[in-house]
């Protein structure tokens, strides 16, 4: 497996190359070419069904192959193991789900799978920072998680794919059922988190003004 | 007839016609309530009818072979049709489910029955079909219904909670970690039956093979030795059955690149709720927006 921090220091860290999907008959994209360098916030516009989450699934590797050639830090996906990936190339779902309990036992739940274990796991601190940050009391991690609201949920999802640090985020929709207020400090989250490493995110959203906002470039898919 | 000297009071023909006037009871009332069940009451009183006689008639027959190859293969073809009605329940269906459900009626069925006849009851020879065939028919009813429930309820499940299972995925989880609250839950779905007909076995059931020998004149505690035995025989059978199904159902709904295939599966029949109308689990209803 190759080791992360060689490969840390340059700067492209995801690539893409002459990927393809179909959606039954329907050629959604094709010879599609993305590359994903260090700080890149890449905003993906397309109208609807045009595929952008199935974009964002496909660089996830949650779909079987249909055609296309994928590297990380410079090794493919068989490289590094798909559950390896998928921790360093988040999907983040547009429809965020959580089981039973509290906030925080679903926060934690992760920390639990082979690929978490034996790293630094749980930080009560640094979730609370969040927190604050996104103008919510700690007591949120106490509340029952299948009664947060749309919105909660969001902020839920986007905490538990952020506490792994993955490299490369993948967005859809994230704010959605946000607040403008709540919505302009996840972006402000996510743009310092996003400089304090080598990392980079791609965006999906229906809302141009953020787009313009949070995204250095766009992508536009054709349908 | 059976060989027995001490057996049952026979049924002659008149009185065997005269037992089918009970089934007017319930056209009767399917009549007066309008359920518009009489013709499926009486279809399947008919079948029932039908298929019992001739299954007598092949006893009788079986039960005279001394002829193990014979006697497997009767074995063989109660095992293909449980493996295939254990799929006839399911509401969506993978390419190979036949073939899954097959082996792990195959497998458990045999292992388990075979264990029985060769160390807990040992009839001479060991295929001898006057407990072979009984046994086995009593292990495969039963496991059927654990396969049948635990199917259908691992792949629904697996599309009901697809969600749950590929924000695990999502988060760096293997496909068993992100599996694996719906394996476990479909395997104690199809256990419940069997757990609950053995808490209950003696007190609400009194079980129709244990019936049967009290009327040959069998002494009931001879009776509930058998029962013990097939009882424990059922439950192993189950299990082994249901985590076979189970398993290979996995395997197949998944893949080695942890990636859940539930492309794999298709609808059965045009009955199915329109995936509209699906919304569980229930916390996507609550509170959106």
């Amino acid at each position: 497996m190759p080791s992360h921090s060689a490969a840390i220091d340059r700067s492209l860290l995801l690539s893409g190359k002459d990927l393809e999907r179909r959606l039954g008959d329907r050629l959604l994209w094709s010879q599609l070419d993305l590359e994903l360098a260090a700080g890149d916030r890449l905003g993906l516009v397309a109208p609807s069904g045009a595929g952008k989450t199935l974009l964002l699934r496909t660089l996830a590797l949650l779909d079987p192959p249909q055609a296309g050639r994928f590297n990380l830090l410079g090794s493919p996906p068989a490289g590094w193991g798909l559950p390896r990936w998928r921790a360093m190339v988040s999907y983040l779902a547009q429809r965020p789900v959580a089981a039973g309990g509290t906030v925080e036992t679903n926060l934690r739940a992760p920390w639990r799978f082979r690929e978490h274990r034996g790293q630094v796991g749980w930080s009560h601190e640094r979730i609370t920072s969040w927190l604050e940050a996104l103008g919510r009391d700690p007591s949120f991690l106490r509340y029952d998680a299948e009664r947060l609201s749309g919105g909660e949920l969001q902020l839920l999802a986007l905490l538990r794919v952020l506490q792994f640090d993955p490299t490369v985020l993948l967005l859809d929709e994230p704010t959605a059922s946000l607040d403008g207020a709540t919505t302009a400090a996840v972006e402000a989250l996510l743009i310092a988190w996003l400089a304090a490493e080598p990392r980079a995110a791609v965006l999906i959203s229906h809302d141009g003004d953020q787009i313009e906002r949070f995204a250095t470039r766009t992508l536009e898919l054709q349908p | 007839m059976t060989p027995s000297t001490t057996g049952a009071l026979s049924i002659s023909d008149g009185r065997l016609a005269l037992s089918a006037l009970l089934v007017l009871v319930n056209v009767g009332l399917s009549a007066a309530l309008r359920l518009g069940l009489g013709r499926s009451l009486l279809l399947a009183s008919v079948r029932m009818v039908v298929q019992l006689l001739l299954v007598g008639f092949v006893l009788e027959w079986l039960f005279r072979q001394d002829n193990a190859p014979l006697i497997l293969l009767v074995g063989a073809a109660m095992a293909l049709i449980a493996g295939v009605s254990a799929v006839q329940r399911t509401r969506h269906r993978f390419a190979g489910i036949y073939l899954n459900s097959l082996l792990s009626v195959m497998a458990s069925s045999a292992l388990v029955t075979g264990l029985a006849v060769t160390g807990l009851i040992q009839p001479q020879p060991w295929y001898n079909p006057q407990y072979l065939i009984p046994l086995l028919g009593m292990v495969l009813g039963n496991t059927l219904n654990g396969l049948s429930l635990g199917l259908d309820r691992f792949m629904e499940g697996l599309r009901s909670g697809r969600d749950q299972v590929e924000t695990d995925l999502a988060l760096g989880a293997t496909r068993w970690e992100a599996c694996q609250a719906v394996v476990r839950d479909a395997i104690r779905v199809a256990m419940i039956p069997t757990i609950n007909s053995m808490m209950v076995m003696g007190l609400v059931s009194l079980p129709g093979m244990m019936t049967g020998q009290i009327l040959q004149g069998a002494a009931p505690a001879a009776a509930v030795r058998y029962q013990i035995v097939i009882l424990f025989m059922i439950a192993s059978a189950t299990a082994l059955g249901v985590f076979a199904v189970v398993g290979l159902a996995y395997g197949r709904l998944t893949s080695v690149d942890h990636q859940l295939r539930l492309d794999r599966l298709f609808a059965v029949g045009g009955a199915t709720p329109s995936p509209a109308t699906w919304t569980f689990p229930p916390w996507r209803r609550r509170g959106r927006g």
